[in-house]
């Protein structure tokens, strides 16, 4: 995993030495990759009929973590606002 | 939303083909080594943006926090929604909830670690969390203030999202809209491997 990791800095220190060019191929590049890597995926579902089977299942599991994960971010977002905004009208 | 059509598509096709048999049999580390070279393109593309880091600096410093809210209050949800899911283990559903609706990538990451039951669920959780997103944008504004669709957006308001967040929020959040999606983004393989690991 440190792998991965270590290879996005690597990217990223690239990335900062060609800062001055515009790297049109790049954005290009992963889209690609992405497709490539979802469609891997793809594969490995397809091909492994436990999860085939279950995939209703993990649909419900899915909508459920993302529900509760989104709930959480919002409060904390409205928290925020309320902040910031109470603070705002406070220094004019 | 085209793009992520798209995606969904390939994923299919991918089903398709691993359901019926189409593909000779792969050799073990090709979605490592492509996965690999995603993540080197990704981060050339974070370096580059150097115009990006100049123009934070304008920024209300106490929205700066958004970045930080949006990451706690998914994991603090998600941990929640895992009291649900007994067969999962805490550090799973989080892993799932870290992927901030950039869904390719951490699908592709935890289906490498975990296998491609969680590997499904991170994908169309985080799939749904982009939809849902575009479609109750004007809802959250309404309800929870300006910030509440960027945080939902997560790691994708940096593109996907922005337009709805510009008609939704205002024009004015467009600058803290992409220095959250920024970090956002950048803080995915990171939670996600880290998640993974315990």
């Amino acid at each position: 995993m440190l792998k991965i990791v270590a290879i996005m800095l690597c990217g990223v220190a690239v990335g900062f030495l060609m800062r001055g060019r515009r790297l049109r191929v790049v954005p290009h590049a992963v889209t690609v990759l992405i497709w490539l890597l979802l469609f891997l995926l793809g594969v490995e579902v397809g091909s492994n009929p436990q999860v085939l089977g279950g995939i209703g299942e993990l649909g419900l599991e899915a909508l459920w973590l993302c529900l509760a994960g989104l709930a959480g971010t919002m409060l904390a977002a409205w928290a925020l606002w309320r902040y910031v905004d109470s603070r705002r009208g406070r220094d004019s | 939303m085209k793009g992520s059509l798209i995606i969904v598509a390939f994923f299919v096709l991918g089903i398709a083909c691993g359901v019926m048999n189409w593909l000779p049999q792969l050799p073990d580390n090709v979605s490592f080594f492509t996965l690999c070279a995603l993540m080197f393109c990704v981060g050339i593309t974070v370096g580059n943006n150097t115009a990006m880091l100049k123009s934070f600096i304008r920024l209300d410093r106490r929205l700066l926090l958004l970045p930080l809210m949006t990451i706690v209050g998914t994991l603090a949800g998600t941990a929640v929604a895992a009291l649900g899911l007994p067969h999962r283990s805490l550090a799973d559903c989080l892993a799932v909830g870290s992927g901030f609706g950039y869904y390719s990538l951490s699908s592709i990451f935890i289906t490498r670690y975990r296998g491609p039951d969680l590997g499904t669920v991170a994908l169309l959780a985080n799939i749904l969390r982009e939809v849902i997103t575009l479609l109750g944008a004007p809802l959250m504004v309404r309800f929870f203030g300006p910030l509440a669709p960027i945080s939902s957006g997560g790691a994708t308001t940096m593109d996907t999202t922005l337009p709805i967040i510009t008609r939704t929020s205002g024009q004015e959040f467009v600058i803290l809209s992409l220095f959250h999606g920024f970090l956002v983004d950048f803080s995915v393989p990171f939670l996600v491997t880290l998640f993974c690991s315990l």
